[in-house]
């Protein structure tokens, strides 16, 4: 009989540990004047340094190391005064040099952490998250693997690589083991990682897009049982490629690594990848050999000793912090608690503040993408970012404020932007969306609806304002919706004697 | 009269001059190499056609009174260590047959900006890694002093050229001795700079805080010129120093060392040196003091430990600098059956690619790195080298320069010593120590040892930036001992054309 | 050292060996590292590491962008090469 998640919970006591990779958005790669601009044609962003040519050698990039220091600035680290680039000495394919150019034991930075708050049974409670390091090293190429039924590396014929990746600057975050979670090890987990996120994106040191690759997670994760003092043996799953993939993760190999344990199994220690459809984990290739990676350091770069004179700097330049941000803008916004996590829970808060800094009012900015637009990536399968851009909506918004478009005929302006029609503008001149608002087109409408209905009309002349509904209905009908309903009961009101 | 026998200063004269035009020169050294290159196995690879057009090019120049380099229109042999876009760079290992890199070294974006002309790419031993040419994968250069001799290694191909008359200049890259141990052997001139002057950028790394390429020459002036075409900050290379080049040609020109303070290591002495190379360097001190030098005998007792320290910081750097050889990007690659996997490719390549000695320090380095040995091993070996740096620290606070034999013997007999790596290592006994502290060295001819009749190497130390040291007091020896040759020592060195045919296409196998 | 450290340095370091080969480098790595060994007799726990020979700190370039190689150039010495990408081997490890 399986264990649920429940039954593991009872039984054991979870460790976590979360190792993040980050591509920096430099301009140029780490060690090299590359390009780092995603999706660019193969090979095309590569030099004798990232190709590890022979004789080639590396230069570091200065805008890296701010950004590293700015990462553990945000997260409460210390910066180290003294650190150094060192080899780790594996084979692989996608890797040119055979070794990756990183930091051993000598990070950039250093014993920090980052508080995240989850809502429990027993209502908010925050989790402190200890940080152990942040290092910098380099990104490796990407392989394609050819023939075979799956297109996956095991059976595939032949692979291809594409170095344009290569040397994109990375700064790996590790965490020190999280305890004392319990059930809420999943929750903790995906709060830690959203906290990151939101943390790098403030600090504009990265895209953070995890279905890009640019933020990616391995979750380490052992089992000991409840008050045993122990520590179990952990398993670090990758290939977790979303916010929602990382709590599903965790609670997927607590589960396994529960199970396991039940049935007098042992955990062993190895990397899994996370399955995405299922929510399980699978084994990677069990390796002959642990690796033994030879680290020692970098001959071809010198130290990096960061004067605490441009650390402070840095310091004092640092955006304020999400958290603190969210709270000040939940002020400005006036916006009851429930709605404003309702964003946060929604991803959407970005949007709706890029939205309101185009222009828009932020109750509407955030009423139309957790409304209409969310619906909308909802059926497309799709999250409203990608369907639309703030831009696009605030120019939306503004355009209902000016009274130029209808709730509804917007509502078919952004159904047309998506549709990638064009702007808003185009959308509306090509649908004709525009509201009527020309006096004579409206005055024509009006003068069509007294002549088909004269006793209603007579009936408002004679000073039944109440009446006038009637007429309107059929205005706002002929126009095809298109007409401001306001302006309409102006304009007939005048007409009938009344205005 | 300009021949390949005049010194590239005097080429450059005659040049300015108009007495000889570079594509003349270029050309004669084509015909000597001809001649004389079947025997001596200097070169690897010759660019004919590049080398001429480019002179031609020169030429023009100079006729449209174009203001020139110093060294325009003078040819030049390049160890094939360093990458030149769209030539052969082979290393001298079979690994890198037929690979043309797509980019020019920064030696020889310099080279190619001052115009100087690159004849062809030199023999090596592979990847660097000897003290005799044997381990090129192309078969060993031989000593123009006697070609069943080594002409020194790893540069013997940039050496055996200076040697042989078929080229004035060379490039070569000195680790831990491989430019000045040839060049004690061949009777020529060779200078490691201070590292991180002369850019490593383009130079393929055997042991990268090691590694440093500098000039090779038949005079010491000769040196200098070359040495100040190719020293300077590189932006391309961190180790790069952003400091101006000492006047290293100025230097040379002056020659006056009356007054320095000359360090003689008493290390570099006694048991396993040979014993006319203790006469000659005896000889030279005796020169010195004559030309009112003051000579202070120093101990250095941590270089004992030099040569342990450096086959393990070597080949440890080595084993990761030399994995990217792995078939899959550029260079060889051998799968011996289909389907084989990209790992097995990499195991069958390397294995059958790679040559004996540089299998051996890969291993050797892979072994000192290793979790478990890497304190006892290459963790020890960087204390070792605090410790010289200390010595010559202590030395150069009261001496301008420190002097040694370059080599404690002379050249040995091909094959000789090829299945003893250890008697082999202890050729660059007194050579290592320099690169470990990272400080300039030169050697030059100090003469022949009486019981050979070949050429002894006497070397020049000199602190940090002080390369100009190196040249001045070289240049002051080398005066004196022209004086007393009655010129180049290269003068003595046997006719090669009557021992060519002997030996003609033994150099590659 | 045993044999089976040596076939362990031959698999770290990627390099196929025979038997012979093996034995005869087990041999020569024994011979050079009693030799080197001696590094240990002054490497006291006071004296540091000396990894550069020149000391120098924050040697940085500027976050720009310099021209690549083309794409031909890039794969000029590619043993093996299709859709303007390295082509290798079937790769065996981890996704
Ligand atoms: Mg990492
Ligand atoms: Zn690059």
């Amino acid at each position: 009989m399986a264990l649920s998640f429940d039954q593991v919970i009872e039984k054991y006591e979870p460790t976590l540990g979360l190792e993040v990779h980050v591509e920096l958005n430099t301009k140029s790669k780490m060690f090299c004047g590359c390009a780092t601009t995603f999706g660019a044609e193969p090979n095309t962003q590569v030099c004798p340094v990232c190709l590890g040519l022979p004789g080639a050698l590396p230069a570091v990039n200065a805008k890296a190391i701010e950004s590293s220091i700015k990462i553990g600035l945000a997260l409460n680290c210390k910066i180290s005064p003294f650190n150094r680039f060192a080899r780790k000495n594996y084979f692989y394919p996608d890797m040119p040099k055979n070794f990756q150019t990183s930091q051993y034991d000598e990070p950039i930075c250093y014993d920090g952490y980052l508080d995240v708050e989850i809502d429990t049974d027993e209502g908010k409670k925050t989790f402190r998250v200890e940080i152990e390091r942040v290092h910098m090293e380099e990104d490796t190429g990407k392989s394609l693997h050819v023939g075979g039924a799956t297109g996956r590396i095991h059976g595939a014929d032949y692979s291809l690589l594409d170095y344009n990746r290569a040397g994109i600057p990375l700064v790996e975050i590790v965490t020190k083991m999280v305890k004392g979670t319990g059930k809420y090890a999943p929750e903790v987990a995906k709060a830690y990682v959203t906290a990151l996120r939101d943390i790098l994106r403030s600090l504009e040191v990265s895209d953070v897009k995890m279905e890009q690759g640019s933020l990616r997670c391995d979750a380490n994760l052992s089992l000991a049982p409840i008050n045993s003092n122990t520590l179990g043996t952990r398993s670090e799953t990758k290939n977790v490629n979303s916010l929602r993939s990382v709590e599903r993760a965790v609670r997927g190999e607590m589960i396994r690594q529960g199970n396991l344990l039940e049935s007098g199994g042992k955990v062993i220690q190895e990397t899994r990848h996370f399955l995405e459809e299922s929510g399980e984990t699978r084994p990677g290739r069990s390796k002959e050999q642990a690796e033994d990676y030879r680290y020692f350091q970098e001959p071809d770069l010198l130290p990096v000793a960061p004067e605490s004179k441009w650390v402070e700097e840095i310091r004092n330049s640092l955006p304020e912090k999400p958290a603190v941000r969210r709270k000040r803008l939940q002020a400005e916004w006036q916006v009851p608690d429930k709605e404003f996590d309702a964003m946060l829970n929604a991803d959407l808060l970005e949007e709706v503040v890029q939205t309101v800094a185009a222009g828009a009012d932020p109750t509407r900015a955030r009423s139309w993408w957790l409304g209409e637009i969310s619906r909308l990536a909802n059926e497309a399968g799709k999250s409203p970012a990608e369907l639309i851009s703030t831009v696009d909506v605030a120019t939306v918004i503004k355009l209902i404020e000016q009274g130029e478009l209808t709730d509804k005929l917007a509502r078919q302006v952004v159904e047309g932007v998506i549709n990638k029609e064009g702007t808003p503008q185009e959308v509306i001149v090509k649908r004709n969306l525009k509201v009527v608002s020309d006096d004579s087109a409206l005055m024509k409408a009006i003068e069509e609806a007294i002549a088909a209905q004269p006793d209603t009309a007579q009936r408002v002349r004679d000073g039944n304002i109440p009446a006038a509904g009637a007429l309107i209905g059929a205005v706002m009908k002929s126009t095809g919706g298109q007409a401001d309903a306001a302006k309409v009961r102006q304009l007939l009101l005048k007409h009938l004697g009344q205005g | 009269m300009t021949s390949i026998f005049s010194t590239a200063s005097e080429m450059a004269e005659s040049l300015k001059q108009k007495e000889i035009s570079s594509v003349e020169l270029v050309q004669m050294h084509y015909d000597r190499i001809e001649k004389v290159d079947s025997g001596v196995h200097a070169f690897l690879h010759l660019d004919k056609a590049g080398a001429l057009a480019k002179a031609k090019i020169i030429d023009d120049k100079r006729a449209a009174g174009e203001k020139l380099s110093p060294l325009a229109g003078i040819p030049l042999a390049l160890k094939d260590v360093l990458t030149q876009k769209n030539q052969p760079t082979t290393c001298g290992s079979k690994i890198l047959e037929n690979w043309r890199p797509p980019y020019d070294s920064t030696v020889v974006e310099r080279l190619n900006a001052n115009d100087v002309v690159i004849l062809g790419k030199t023999n090596m031993d592979e990847f660097a890694m000897g003290s005799s040419t044997e381990n090129s994968a192309y078969g060993p250069s031989r000593n123009p002093w006697d070609l069943t001799r080594i002409p020194g290694g790893s540069g013997g191909g940039s050496s055996a050229s200076l040697a042989a008359f078929e080229a004035p200049l060379a490039i070569g890259t000195d680790t831990g001795g491989s430019i000045r141990q040839p060049a004690a052997v061949t009777g020529t001139v060779g200078v490691k700079p201070t590292y991180g002057t002369v850019s490593r950028y383009g130079l393929i790394a055997f042991s990268s805080s090691l590694d440093q390429a500098g000039p090779c020459a038949r005079t010491v002036l000769d040196a200098a010129l070359l040495h100040q075409v190719i020293a300077g900050y590189d932006e391309k290379d961190s180790t790069s120093i952003n400091q101006p080049i000492p006047d290293v040609v100025a230097a040379a020109k002056k020659g006056e060392v009356k007054g320095i303070k000359i360090g003689v290591v008493k290390e570099f002495q006694g048991e396993g040196y040979q014993k006319g190379v203790l006469n000659r360097f005896q000889e030279s001190l005796d020169i010195l003091v004559n030309l009112g030098a003051e000579l202070v005998e120093l101990s250095c007792p941590s270089f004992d430990y030099a040569l342990a320290a450096y086959y393990l910081i070597a080949p440890s750097e080595a084993s990761s600098n030399l994995a990217r050889f792995d078939a899959m990007r550029y260079g060889l690659r051998i799968s011996e059956t289909a389907g084989q996997s990209a790992e097995e490719v990499m195991r069958i390549t390397r294995g059958k690619g790679f040559g004996p000695e540089v299998k051996r320090r890969i291993m050797l380095g892979t072994y000192a790195l290793s979790s478990g040995y890497y304190d006892a091993y290459y963790g020890s070996a960087l204390k070792v080298r605090t410790l010289i740096k200390r010595d010559f620290e202590k030395a150069f606070s009261q001496v301008d320069v420190l002097v040694s034999p370059t080599a404690p013997t002379t050249a040995f007999k091909i094959g000789e010593k090829a299945n003893d790596p250890l008697a082999m290592y202890l050729n660059d006994i007194c050579t290592i120590p320099t690169n470990l502290a990272g400080i300039g060295g030169m050697s030059l001819p100090a003469g022949l040892a009486e019981e050979d009749n070949l050429p002894v190497g006497f070397q020049i130390m000199a602190p940090v930036m002080q390369d100009d040291r190196l040249y001045n007091v070289g240049a002051a020896l080398e005066r004196a001992l022209h004086e007393k040759w009655g010129g180049n020592i290269l003068k003595q060195i046997p006719d090669l054309n009557n021992l060519v045919g002997i030996f003609a296409g033994k150099g590659s196998n | 050292m045993e044999l089976k450290e040596v076939k362990h340095l031959a698999n770290l370091a990627r390099i196929e060996m025979s038997d012979e080969e093996l034995i005869k480098i087990q041999k020569e790595l024994d011979l050079i590292l009693n030799s080197v060994a001696r590094v240990q007799e002054v490497a006291k726990d006071d004296i540091p590491a000396t990894s550069h020979a020149i000391e120098m700190v924050n040697v940085f370039r500027k976050d720009e962008v310099k021209s690549s190689l083309s794409n031909q150039e890039a794969l000029s010495g590619a043993p093996a090469q299709e859709e303007a990408r390295f082509k290798v081997p079937q790769i065996l490890g981890e996704e």
